[in-house]
């Protein structure tokens, strides 16, 4: 359904192709039938040119969003395909439009501290629920599980009607506090990658003298890194690319909009200028995407070390 | 482990048991809640023609489009085992429409198929369409522009079914050779019981989200409709309601109306939907799902 609202992870990948076994120096290996490497060649070929021509369907969208961001108002208008002139301009000019820079920062703020309030409360939860054995964890567990099916649907009502008596609409408080009291989804993934650090680690250093504060923050988070990077990684996209929250509470206040929040004003605002909206929509999408190929590694390593298959 | 249980009370298991009661009153936020028994579900299932129409609209969402979605899902996931050299490139490009913000997703989709200038319409009107659909300025298809929208950004399932599919065990394909397999009989028989677990998961989450689906079918029906979010009560769904899913109106009867009551109402008929239809789900699972060694 498009991409999905939820903490679903972004990357789940196992994709360690098995190496094609070398011809070790005892066995030589008999050239293939002409006939054989010939086929194999063409289903090569055929594999390649399918792949080519998906791989242009998915690009074609974004093509053609980069080629209108770089048109004139008319040209879009105009149903031309290919700009001439390029408009480079646009994407100065949208930051005339709309405050895009105070959208960013905005986004920005409330991304990362939304990030930092998941990974400091959800690390002691997960510890909790992992490593130390007590009454009633197994109960505790499923409660987090149980919370992660309920649609969010349900409690935002309420929610908005407590933030109302608090005075927090128009805040950026209702989109950063809760984080700071845990997610089910983070927890349940820290915990996954919790378990399977061996046992003796916390047993050495029980020995050493440490309490299980010290045992967390010495042993078990240094060792959960990839699992820590991994889920702030989702908790900051997800932050980042979300609208319906800032929709929510700070709709009535323009200055602390975010950059979905204002996107999708600015088309109300400007009816025509499409190569507005798609030069803005290049700029919004252009961090995710560094992000995505400076954290390639960690999101492919994160997700397969916590051994949870979406 | 207490800030968490502090979190716990204040924000799921209070504004569990409080919308449960704002369910059976009237209340606009400015007054107290009134009780009011079942009358918003009374007046929902009896008397409510947009909320049925919110209610078809998702169901054809999720009977329609999810299946699309998963077929494309594991079609472009299958083609990604195919070739030995190249595969990361592949995998990537195929990815990163995913990336995309859904709200910027959603606004390029309705300029791409706009019918008087968006790119997708002069395409097909070169290869001789005569008259290429309206997609979202008309009823009859704008739900397709989002059911594209989605398959668009299908990395997530794409990439679980990935690495399904990497984890079938090669003998496995390798006795079906022996046995005389055709391909076609290895993937009904070999591949698609290995991967049925995968299938399994995208299914429930595909179903769960599809009642949740929000941020796509707003942004899409108020670009279109060319009003900004503060006319959301009038042109919610446009056009004539075609793009009305069911936490859209949820959002207009709470956010835009304020009769919290109504909406609390029908929050707890979608839990109950999502729960039975999960339920019913796993039910059937035992039937087609196959694990290997137990639970993953």
């Amino acid at each position: 359904m498009g991409s999905l609202p939820g903490r679903v992870p972004i990357a789940t990948t196992t994709t360690v192709r098995p190496a094609p076994p070398r011809p070790s120096a005892t066995i030589v290996r008999r050239p293939l039938p002409a006939e054989v490497r010939r086929r194999r060649f063409l289903v090569t070929v055929a594999n390649h040119a399918l792949l080519i021509a998906v791989g242009a369907i998915f690009l074609l969208p974004i093509v053609f969003v980069l080629l209108s961001a770089v048109m004139t108002d008319q040209q879009v208008l105009g149903a031309h395909l290919w700009p001439s002139p390029f408009r480079w301009s646009n994407f100065t000019d949208v930051f005339d439009r709309i405050p895009l820079l105070r959208y960013t920062r905005n986004t920005f703020t409330i991304a990362v501290l939304s990030t930092v309030g998941v990974v400091v409360s959800c690390i002691p939860v997960a510890y909790a629920l992992s490593r130390i054995q007590w009454r009633g964890r197994g109960a505790a567990f499923i409660v987090v599980l149980s919370t992660m099916m309920l649609p969010f649907q349900v409690t935002v009502i309420p929610l908005y009607i407590l933030f109302v008596r608090f005075g927090w609409i128009g805040t950026m408080k209702p989109l950063i506090v809760p984080l700071f009291f845990g997610d089910a989804f983070t927890i349940f993934l820290l915990r996954q990658f919790f378990l399977t650090i061996p046992e003796e680690l916390s047993d050495a250093a029980r020995i050493d003298g440490a309490n299980e504060f010290q045992i967390m923050t010495r042993v078990i988070v240094p060792l959960a890194k990839p699992a820590i990077a991994a889920v702030a990684l989702f908790q900051f996209l997800y932050s980042w690319n979300d609208f319906f929250a800032p929709l929510l509470y700070l709709g009535e206040n323009p200055k602390l909009w975010t950059l979905s929040m204002g996107l999708a004003e600015f088309r109300g605002q400007f009816q025509t200028e499409w190569n507005l909206t798609m030069a803005a929509s290049v700029l919004f999408m252009i961090p995710v995407i560094v992000l995505f190929f400076l954290a390639q590694r960690v999101f492919v390593e994160g997700v397969t070390v916590t051994g949870v298959k979406g | 482990m207490s800030p968490w249980i502090i979190g716990f009370v204040v924000f799921i298991a209070y504004p569990m048991f409080a919308s449960a009661y704002y369910s059976f009153t009237n209340y606009d936020l400015l007054s107290n809640p009134k009780l009011i028994g079942l009358e918003n579900y009374r007046f929902m299932f009896t008397k409510d023609p947009q909320f049925w129409q919110a209610m078809r609209n998702t169901v054809w969402l999720i009977l329609v489009g999810l299946p699309l979605n998963m077929v494309f899902a594991l079609l472009t996931a299958f083609l990604l085992t195919r070739p030995r050299r190249g595969h990361r490139v592949y995998r990537t490009i195929y990815f990163l429409p995913t990336l995309a913000p859904p709200v910027a997703a959603s606004l390029a989709f309705v300029f791409i198929l706009n019918p008087a200038f968006g790119p997708v319409n002069q395409l097909l009107q070169h290869l001789g369409v005569a008259s290429p659909p309206l997609w979202f300025f008309d009823p009859s298809t704008s739900k397709w522009g989002l059911v594209f929208l989605g398959l668009w950004g299908i990395g997530q399932t794409m990439i679980i079914y990935l690495a399904g599919l990497l984890d079938v065990p090669r003998q496995l394909y390798e006795a079906a050779d022996i046995e005389g397999a055709t391909g076609i009989q290895k993937f009904r028989f070999v591949t698609l019981p290995m991967i049925s677990p995968v299938i399994f998961f995208s299914l429930v989450i595909g179903v769960i989200y599809g009642f949740q689906f929000f941020t796509e079918a707003y942004v899409a029906s108020f670009a279109v409709s060319g009003s900004a979010q503060s006319a959301a009560a009038t042109n919610v769904g446009y056009p004539q309601g075609s793009m009305l899913f069911y936490s859209l109106y949820l959002y207009v009867k709470g956010f835009a109306e304020f009769r919290m009551g109504y909406a609390s109402a029908m929050a707890w008929i979608l839990f109950l939907i999502t729960m039975a239809c999960t339920i019913i789900l796993i039910r059937t699972s035992k039937r087609w799902v196959h694990y290997q060694g137990g639970f993953r």
